[in-house]
């Protein structure tokens, strides 16, 4: 893991420094609010719907204990005792008080943290797929690239102010866990004779105009990258929209200007930057990648987790859905639900985050990760240490086996915190977590993503999700648009709406109704919801939802 | 034809803590909706968001939201002004939590 040096530390301590002196001269009247906010902005510093939010970066999803530790003393200290992890890989406090941001932005820096550029027209937190350096499947580790990117982007004077927020996501699998596609600027490795580089894809992103992203270069050698990225922000730092905010994203750019011009015009600014850097940035990121180099895996039989595995079937059902597999046979990879039926998505309690830490400090090579699903993750754990480990999260309440599953489910903030929202999100997945626990059906019907966004923004992932749920405000009710066959994945896709919305009372007997219908339509039961909406179209489901339309036609 | 005025009550949020406040009939701000002025006068809208503002330096955000007259003085028109006066629905944190303390 990365470790902050002298020039990191003196870096932070000045920024810190700079924004508590800001806070003061907002606070004595000296800063007006439209002098301050773009400055609390810039170090992550929200006015919600009741109170001050304060997201915090976790840089490529990736935490030691110690850090964890921080953000559960933030937790504790200043605001109500939890944190909210977010689809980005951030953790947002929903209660600090202003006066108090500065102490918690301290505190994170000592453990090397920051909010700098989680909010603003800047290049936000690059986000990294959650069991990079761990997964079977990966290339190789993306978040030396993704360290690099943030030490480059962090203050970068010529994107500082772009047109919009700019957010780059990272993968070093062929299966896409980071949702590059939906990112402004997509990085994903790839394998050409024998060299790993790098697929750059752009213009993806959701939203109200949400959009796959299309491939820019279908092979960037890795010491390109930095020069790359900086022709791509530099050709949509100039042609990008500036006159209206909705049409401001790059995915706009490239869209209005077709892939082809905007590749021809990235290549061109591209052989002009590469000349200006001089070969530093790789020394950079050798220095760099030596803080990430893997753990020495122990070794050692695996009995005790087989003990385990056939004698315990609520141990049996956890490994089966929360254990992913390992790059090291004997170890694997450990996905803790932050979703237990009925919570909010994504919260974790200070407590619970101090479990969380110790595990991964005396069982977990100290290393833990925040998936962008809004789980937290182990990324090595030796088979054998899996009983006691999953012991001591059941004593936490995390020990719920349900990763991939219906209540595995995405929830914005909405309209319970966020400023932006137009109705609530979280209640509508407590409520299908709940239902679908009480009819114990959730592991009979298998993989299903349920996404919900509560408002057209889409902090959610709605439009990726198999059942995506839009939360709006219609006529001063809450309604809730429903689109299916969304993708996350390499085989990104955007879901289709199928038609009227639901009311708040609705909406949950709307899913039970399309989880009625796959249940009897699917072929068997390794035949996933999405498999069956490929296989059948919308119609079947349509059915199901709306049955009254049907009657009428009839 | 312009739409009749609908009654309003101006809020904004505290500076230091953040939380919701409105604005009352004597220039001072509550951080109970009750306790409101509720302007029925589109004029009068005007001047009393521009005398609210006045206080920004220790308030963010001055805005006219529509409210009605309750039994116990202005109420909620929109859900989001109703959670606002409220808080959130998945913990009893906010002013519920602060009304259970009393």
């Amino acid at each position: 893991m990365y470790k902050y040096n002298a020039f990191d530390e003196a870096f932070l301590a000045e920024r810190n420094a700079q924004f508590r002196a800001q806070v003061e001269r907002r606070i004595d009247g000296s800063l007006t609010e439209d002098e301050f906010k773009p400055l609390r902005l810039m170090n992550g510093v929200y006015l919600q719907l009741h109170a001050y939010m304060l997201r915090v970066a976790i840089p490529y999803g990736t935490l030691n204990s110690d850090q964890m530790r921080a953000l559960a003393l933030l937790a504790e200290k200043w605001d109500k005792g939890y944190g909210h992890f977010t689809t980005r890989q951030n953790i947002q406090y929903n209660w600090p008080k202003l006066p108090d941001i500065p102490d918690m932005l301290d505190a994170l820096g000592e453990a090397g943290l920051h909010a700098i550029q989680t909010s603003g027209n800047t290049i936000r937190n690059t986000t990294a797929d959650h069991f990079a350096g761990a997964a079977a499947d990966e290339l190789t580790d993306p978040r030396p690239f993704a360290e690099l990117i943030r030490q480059w982007s962090t203050d970068h004077p010529e994107f500082q102010f772009l047109g919009r927020k700019f957010k780059i996501g990272i993968t070093g699998s062929p299966n896409d866990r980071a949702v590059v596609k939906a990112h402004d600027v997509g990085l994903r490795m790839v394998e050409r004779d024998g060299e790993i580089g790098f697929e750059v894809i752009v213009g993806g992103g959701l939203g109200r105009t949400p959009m796959v992203g299309k491939v820019i270069r279908d092979f960037l050698p890795q010491p390109d990258l930095l020069p790359y990225l900086e022709s791509v922000l530099s050709v949509y730092n100039v042609l990008g929209r500036r006159d209206n905010k909705y049409k401001a994203r790059i995915k706009i750019t490239v869209q209005e200007n077709g892939i082809d011009k905007i590749r021809e015009l990235v290549e061109a600014r591209f052989e002009e930057r590469r000349h200006e850097f001089d070969g530093t940035d790789q020394e950079l990121l050798a220095e760099i990648k030596t803080h990430f180099a893997a753990p020495q895996f122990r070794s050692g039989d695996t009995s005790a987790y087989d003990a385990a595995y056939n004698n315990d079937p609520v141990f049996r059902a956890w490994a089966d859905t929360n254990l992913a597999e390992h790059r090291d046979a004997n170890h694997a990879i450990v996905t803790i639900s932050i979703k237990k039926h009925g919570d909010t998505p994504g919260d974790a309690t200070a407590d619970q985050m101090r479990v969380m830490a110790d595990l991964a400090e005396e069982l977990g090579y100290d290393e833990l990760r925040i998936s962008h699903q809004q789980n937290v993750i182990l990324p090595h754990v030796h088979k054998n240490d899996l009983p006691v480990i999953h012991a001591r999260l059941k004593d936490a309440s995390l020990a719920t086996a349900n990763i991939g599953l219906i209540s595995d489910i995405i929830a914005c903030p909405g309209m319970d915190y966020c400023a932006l929202a137009t109705a609530r999100s979280i209640p509508v997945a407590q409520e299908i977590a709940t239902r679908f626990d009480a009819l114990k059906l959730e592991h009979d019907i298998g993989h299903l993503q349920i996404k919900i966004s509560g408002c057209i923004n889409a902090c959610g992932h709605h439009h990726v999700a198999h059942i995506g749920i839009l939360g709006l405000d219609r006529a001063g009710v809450e309604n809730y648009q429903i689109t299916l066959g969304g993708d996350a994945t390499e085989t990104a896709a955007i879901g289709k709406r199928t038609g009227p919305g639901f009311a708040y009372d609705e909406i949950v007997p709307a899913v039970e109704r399309l989880v009625d219908a796959y249940m009897g339509l699917r072929t068997d039961a390794s035949e996933t919801f999405l498999e069956t909406y490929r296989r059948l179209g919308m119609e079947p489901f349509k059915t199901a939802l709306y049955p009254e339309a049907q009657k009428k036609v009839a | 034809m312009a739409r009749p005025f609908t009654p309003k009550v101006i809020t904004a949020n505290d500076l230091l803590e953040g939380d919701v406040i409105y604005f009352k009939a004597d220039d001072s701000w509550t951080r109970d909706l009750s306790q409101a002025e509720l302007i029925v006068d589109e004029a009068e809208a005007q001047l009393r968001l521009l005398e609210a503002e006045k206080q920004n330096i220790s308030i963010v955000g001055a805005y006219l939201a529509d409210a009605k007259a309750g039994a116990n003085g202005p109420e909620p028109v929109h859900f989001r002004e109703d959670f606002r006066r409220k808080g959130p629905s998945n913990y009893s944190h906010g002013k519920q939590e602060a009304a259970a303390h009393v």
